[in-house]
């Protein structure tokens, strides 16, 4: 069982838990993720580490609540806890002196950005943060990025903050400014790192992208998570999560990651009517009203 | 629950002329267990069991103990069994096997113990495994579970086992009872390995399971779940920094094999890991009171001939599929059960053999067909087996809106690349002395699938076994007393 110790709503809508997990706190680097099942009727599910605190023995999390298990995380309060919280899994971030790093995150893909931009650095590396959002209550950690980096850009989809645009946009135009970019690291929906890759490919931009592929078990051993790189299959679980993002093939990955769609949205739903009627049979999710507009909306 | 009129009740009079033929253990209706995932057969009663028993000719030489990797005493058990004494009879068994429920059910009793028995030259062999089942599930329906067990003094050695699969828990079990300090590591957040994972409730009922993991904690193993060996810890770490005097690797089968043909990465292709493990362990046919999905497929097809296809097979078919299972050779090179064979083809799975699919055929990134070819079998290849070729011009589709590959797996690499000084062989498993499971690596100690690629529950069991003894002796612990009778075992 891993205690809640913290909860914040980042922004408006993005929940940040910061659960007691001591051994995986001593253990967590940049770029990997852990696998959580809230209780024994949940299903396993992936998330990046958004931070770690070995003394505190703690790990942090930052989702927007949007499928049954994030809406059922999000309803959590500290001193609710969390069942079972494997890893760290996947490789880190292979770190090394680039130069001039761009960390292009989108949505709540940025939920990783603290602790890889700071280990970008921490390598010797110039990093710039983009983080993309379709609005400005998705956006996270922006005090704490513009500390972490050497310079936060902000797009919003709606033009509510920062740039009127995606974040890949911002990318570009550091490009044809003939700002010197040595690698691009994203992540994101899997269609915004699509794009990504397709506009560093013809400059030749190292490209990083963390996948994210339905996964299980998180430990090879189920193939669920299974993406082509390069011509061959990979385990997203235990080859990735990051892989060269000009190797990727991403139409694969984009409709892999719609098989259990209606089951998911099913499951949701259900869930939704479940908070509503306050139900005994999820005793860890009483509904109470803050947590319902954050789950709700 | 067993159904039992007579508790400990005089023996029955041994017949005078010995039937040849099994007592046959009732079954569920092939058409009603098809849509349910509650067990096939339904087990013995004392009356059966006695029956059986008393088929046994108590032979002094004990030809069918070697047969068994733990070396139940199966002649005593037996003996016990049909003097009416069942909980005796299952404590007999836990002398050696601290997981009867499971072995009953799911050993290759057919190749292993009941292959050389005597009774079996000119009839049915005793249903050695029926009995083991039996007595086990008596004691657990009877709530003596537990009785016998007297904790030993501590040694105050630590042992850490990695996998809390049949190889693990057999070890761990064993060193526990001798007075190690036993931490077991599970990646998944259940016990069993295989067992939770993989082999589906309707050979192996969860309840089964669980009965057996509790006991092997209440001689004091602690069990860590979530936790991957490789990732949270290295093996170095557990010996160096946890302070662990020696440690067994369990970690069991690895990652799936897929065919490596065209369409493998299509929606509606799965692993037999996957299927079986988003229905065993996350209970997917639950959904949606349980969270974790499995899709509602039409048309399945199955690559493989093993117990695992077997599975996968008829798992499908209780998911409310039509499932057609297809294999390059014949039956006669088909490496499941013979059970688990006619259990499958009594519930309704279409066998294709000595047809092998060449390509996976999706319509918008879903499966709509499987391509198969027609073989015949040549000359006998590396194996022995003889080898399948294609016949021209033999290609046709199966319709399918899933596919389901079955055939093996390879080495997890997690925990044999993360510990130094560990020797591998050139597929990657770890090599291990195979009466000790001593590795190159001075205090560590593998055995189970992670070891001799996939194989049986009773073979990781036995070497869960060997290595248990082995590393009792690397620790200097007490020699156990495993021959002598179940008061003093362990207590030395």
């Amino acid at each position: 069982m891993h205690k809640i110790v913290s909860r914040r709503v980042l922004g408006q809508r993005v929940v940040e838990l910061e659960v007691e997990a001591p051994a995986m706190s001593k253990k967590a680097q940049a770029g990997q993720f852990f696998i959580l099942r809230i209780d024994e009727t949940g299903e396993r599910i992936p998330l990046t580490f958004a931070g770690w605190d070995p003394e505190a023995g703690t790990i942090m999390m930052a989702f927007l609540p949007i499928g049954k298990t994030t809406n059922h995380l999000a309803s959590l309060k500290v001193g609710d806890s969390i069942r079972d919280i494997a890893g760290p899994m996947g490789e880190p971030t292979h770190l090394e002196k680039y130069g001039h790093v761009v960390f292009l995150g989108g949505g709540v893909g940025t939920a990783e950005a603290l602790p890889v931009a700071r280990a970008l650095r921490q390598a010797g590396n110039k990093v710039t943060v983009i983080q993309g959002a379709r609005n400005e209550d998705l956006l996270m950690y922006e005090d704490e990025l513009a500390a972490e980096s050497d310079q936060l850009l902000i797009a919003t989809d709606d033009g509510s903050k920062g740039y009127h645009g995606f974040g890949l946009d911002l990318l570009m135009k550091m490009i044809e400014d003939g700002e010197q970019i040595d690698m691009v690291h994203t992540i994101g929906p899997a269609i915004m790192m699509k794009m990504t890759a397709e506009k560093t490919r013809p400059h030749g931009i190292h490209t990083v992208a963390s996948l994210n592929p339905i996964m299980m078990d998180g430990t090879g051993m189920c193939g669920a998570c299974r993406v082509m790189v390069d011509g061959e299959t990979k385990f997203g679980c235990v080859d990735g999560p990051e892989f060269d993002a000009h190797k990727v093939d991403w139409d694969l990955l984009m409709i892999r990651q719609t098989t259990y769609k209606p089951e998911e949205e099913a499951s949701n739903e259900r869930f939704k009517k479940i908070q509503e009627k306050g139900c005994e049979c999820e005793p860890a999710s009483d509904p109470d009203s803050k947590v319902k507009e954050v789950a709700g909306n | 629950m067993s159904d039992v009129s007579n508790n400990g009740g005089a023996a029955k009079p041994k017949p005078s002329k010995l039937n040849p033929n099994v007592v046959p253990m009732p079954e569920q209706d092939a058409k009603v267990r098809a849509g349910n995932f509650d067990e096939v057969p339904t087990g013995y009663t004392m009356e059966m069991a006695q029956e059986e028993a008393s088929r046994c000719l108590q032979c002094k030489n004990e030809p069918c103990r070697p047969g068994c990797p733990v070396e139940v005493p199966i002649k005593d058990f037996i003996g016990l069994l049909r003097d009416g004494d069942p909980i005796a009879a299952a404590n007999k068994i836990k002398e050696t096997n601290n997981l009867p429920a499971i072995c009953g059910r799911v050993c290759p009793q057919e190749e292993q113990c009941q292959a050389p028995c005597v009774v079996g030259k000119k009839g049915d062999p005793v249903s050695i495994g029926a009995l083991e089942r039996f007595v086990a599930d008596y004691q657990r329906d009877h709530g003596d579970h537990d009785a016998a067990i007297e904790l030993p003094e501590s040694t105050g050695k630590k042992v850490a086992i990695i996998g809390a699969g049949p190889a693990g828990l057999t070890a761990a079990a064993d060193l526990a009872m001798i007075g190690h300090s036993v931490t077991v590591y599970e990646a998944l957040h259940a016990p069993g390995g295989v067992l939770a994972y993989g082999i589906p409730r309707f050979r192996l009922p969860q309840a089964v399971v669980d009965s057996e993991v509790e006991m092997i904690k209440k001689l004091g193993v602690n069990i860590e779940y979530n936790a991957v060996i490789g990732k949270l810890f290295t093996i170095d770490e557990l010996v160096d920094e946890l302070g662990f005097d020696a440690c067994f690797i369990g970690t069991g089968a690895g990652l799936p094999a897929f065919a490596n043909i065209p369409g493998e990465n299509l929606n509606g292709v799965y692993s037999a890991n996957e299927l079986l493990t988003r229905v065993n362990l996350m209970k997917a046919y639950q959904f949606p009171e349980f969270d974790t999905p499995i899709k509602p497929h039409n048309k399945v097809v199955v690559l493989g001939a093993g117990n695992t296809a077997m599975d996968c097979a008829r798992t499908s078919l209780r998911l409310g599929a039509e499932v057609t299972l297809v294999y390059r050779r014949s039956e006669a090179e088909m490496t499941a059960r013979i059970d688990e064979l006619h259990h499958a083809k009594e519930e309704g799975v279409d066998f294709q053999l000595l047809t092998n699919p060449v390509e996976v055929i999706g319509e918008d990134g879903w499966v709509k067909a499987v391509k198969v070819q027609k073989m015949e079998l040549g000359e006998p290849d590396d194996s022995g087996r003889r080898r399948p070729v294609p016949i021209p011009d033999s290609e046709y589709e199966i319709e399918a809106d899933a596919f389901v590959v079955a055939i093996g797996t390879s080495v997890n690499p997690l925990v044999p690349n993360s510990t130094k000084n560990l020797d591998l062989n050139k597929w990657g498993y770890i090599l291990a002395d195979p009466s000790t499971g001593a590795t190159s690596k001075p205090g560590v100690y593998a055995g189970g699938d992670i070891v001799t690629g996939a194989a049986t529950v009773i073979t990781a069991m036995g070497a869960g076994k060997d290595a248990a003894v082995a590393i009792n002796r690397y620790l200097g612990g007490p020699e156990p007393e495993v021959a002598e009778p179940e008061e003093e075992v362990g207590t030395a």
